[in-house]
């Protein structure tokens, strides 16, 4: 099987695009014999997950292309980067490393992109549409576009993203193609109260579970009585593609590939069956929590970052309230949400409570967090995930509701009720 | 001395020689793998604690984290990477990371897939031979240890 490349694609190989579109295309091509593509397909969307500034290689990969002129040939949003730009200097951000994430920022930008700064776009105004192809990086907006929306783009890593971006190409493989999106286990919720269904909390813990009996395969969720939101969903597809490499899931009933169960499964037979019962969702739960003690230094929301949705929820939680002034309480967002959530009254009430704001990034992208903190509490399965790991910090895991109360009381505590019913 | 010879689909062809470091459990490089000392830090990982810098590692897949591939990068840049990687599918992820490696600085590591009865055979501490055709030699640590 050979891959077969249109004129334009010779042409752009061969720099007659300009250099930048040359290396895009060169690493494009290479990888698509990599993965066995018969042919490339044209994008019309982009989100670039290579921002984060990991070390001096990515930020030498962005200035390589934006040296030699690149610029996006479609719509392209940015992911969260390694700075939030205007607030860094109030946190544990080295100037070094503050310097050398802005200059990787500087780089992205210039590629005539859309500086959303966000790992939520599907909650911009950029979010695609059903069908649509597209080349999206991170994790959790790779599942949620194929998931949620039912737009199409493969699970696609850093520097790839960016490649596609400037091309406007992408290989025809996985998950662009229909016959590759037809679920492959069924996972049957069994006697799950609605009343827990309706929580929160429910959709990380589903998503982390789903994640570690999937992995990389197509899961289908049936048996679900409650309708999610669609913040719910980002949080079940964020867990998912944590604990799992997830980029695609069906719900049935609720997500667009899924009217049936015939639908979601092409007509073909699941290859695995598995019944989601209470005793699997409370031991997914556990694992969610890296801690023995009630130690509680800082509540952390926004991973993926804070819908408007999300800020109204929370509001009323805090409203005439005041946090533990031994815990702080940061929430993650976007610089555009931000602005909608102000102009609701949302953050002010946040602020009297004793609320910090971060936008452009979160605590797992960059080095804010002062030694002192060192307990962390979230309602992220994605935080919860990568923690320990990343930041070498413990961490709890409870509903939102859960961290509300946890901050004023100035030590984690969660309300078990609906967990052992 | 036991020797197996697994003839395996070199995705990104090269030559390497080391340790080999096995699990059968994905892993994510970004929040798993830390670049600057070659250390394996996902605490829920059986190889958590492990130094990855310099073995053949053996790990299915990757999952999570679409940030993989930099971490991967940096530590090719570095020199903190395994010297090769043998999975169970064409890891995209990886694979990336190497041809990127290749365009920037000229250095790449081979990655083979092998077959999943192929995988189940290797452990850690076998010493592990691959070659540019992906064909992968490994010598059983066990064996090994007696002669």
């Amino acid at each position: 099987m050979t891959l077969h490349l249109t004129e334009t694609d010779q042409s752009m190989l061969r720099g007659n695009e300009g250099l930048a579109a040359k290396m895009a295309m060169s690493i494009l091509v290479r990888m698509a014999e990599v993965a066995g593509a018969k042919e490339l397909l044209d994008i019309t969307a982009a989100h670039i997950d290579s921002t984060i500034y990991i070390g001096d290689a990515g930020l030498e990969f962005a200035e390589r292309l934006a040296g030699l002129g690149a610029k996006v040939r479609v719509p392209t949003t940015l992911n969260v980067s390694g700075l939030d730009e205007h607030h860094w200097h109030e946190w544990a951000v080295p100037a070094e490393w503050a310097r050398r994430a802005q200059r990787q920022m500087d780089a992205y930008r210039s590629m005539e992109t859309i500086p959303t700064w966000t790992c939520a776009p599907y909650q911009t105004e950029m979010k695609p549409k059903f069908g649509q192809q597209i080349a999206w990086g991170e994790s959790n907006a790779i599942v949620f576009a194929n998931s949620v929306i039912g737009a199409r783009t493969e699970r696609y890593p850093d520097l790839f993203d960016i490649c596609c971006a400037i091309t406007g190409r992408a290989p025809a493989i996985g998950l662009h193609l229909t016959e590759n999106r037809a679920g492959e286990l069924l996972l049957r919720l069994k006697e799950i109260p609605e009343a827990l269904q309706r929580s929160d909390d429910f959709y990380p813990v589903l998503g982390h579970l789903i994640g570690k009996v999937a992995l990389d395969r197509i899961p289908v969720i049936d048996g679900m009585t409650a309708t999610p939101s669609e913040d719910q969903l980002k949080a079940l597809g964020a867990a998912a593609a944590s604990s799992g490499g997830v980029a695609l899931f069906h719900v049935i009933g609720v997500t667009p590939e899924a009217p049936t169960l015939g639908a979601a499964f092409q007509g073909n037979e699941p290859k695995e069956r598995l019944e989601v019962t209470m005793s699997l969702l409370r031991k997914a739960r556990a694992e969610l929590t890296h801690t023995d003690s009630d130690m509680l230094d800082m509540v952390v929301l926004g991973s993926p970052h804070f819908s408007l949705a999300e800020f109204k929820q929370l509001a009323p939680m805090v409203k005439d309230k005041k946090k533990n002034p031994n815990v702080r309480f940061l929430v993650t967002s976007s610089r555009a949400m931000t602005q909608l959530a102000k102009q609701a009254g949302y953050l002010e009430t946040l602020q009297s409570f004793g609320a910090q704001l971060t936008v452009d990034t979160c605590i797992l992208a960059t080095p804010m967090l002062p030694p002192e903190i060192k307990h962390l509490m979230t309602n992220s399965a994605k935080f919860a995930y990568y923690t320990p790991g990343l930041l070498g910090r413990t961490i709890a895991f409870g509903s939102l509701k859960d961290c509300v109360n946890s901050a004023i009381e100035g030590k984690i505590v969660r309300d078990e009720s609906l967990w052992n019913s | 001395m036991e020797q197996l010879t697994i003839l395996g689909k070199p995705f990104i062809p090269g030559l390497a020689r080391g340790m080999a470091l096995v699990s059968a459990v994905p892993l994510s490089f970004w929040g798993g793998f830390d670049w600057k000392s070659g250390e394996i830090i996902d605490r829920r990982h059986p190889l958590s604690g492990e130094i990855a810098k310099g073995k053949v590692l053996a790990i299915p897949f990757t999952r999570g984290s679409s940030t993989t591939t930099a971490v991967l990068l940096e530590a090719i840049r570095a020199k903190t990477a395994p010297v090769a990687i043998l999975t169970t599918t064409t890891d995209f992820f990886f694979a990336l990371a190497s041809v990127v490696a290749d365009e920037m600085y000229s250095k790449s590591i081979p990655l083979v897939a092998i077959t999943e009865s192929d995988f189940s055979r290797l452990q850690s501490g076998d010493e592990v031979k691959v070659t540019e055709s992906g064909t992968v030699i490994v010598t059983k640590a066990n064996n090994h240890v007696e002669a």
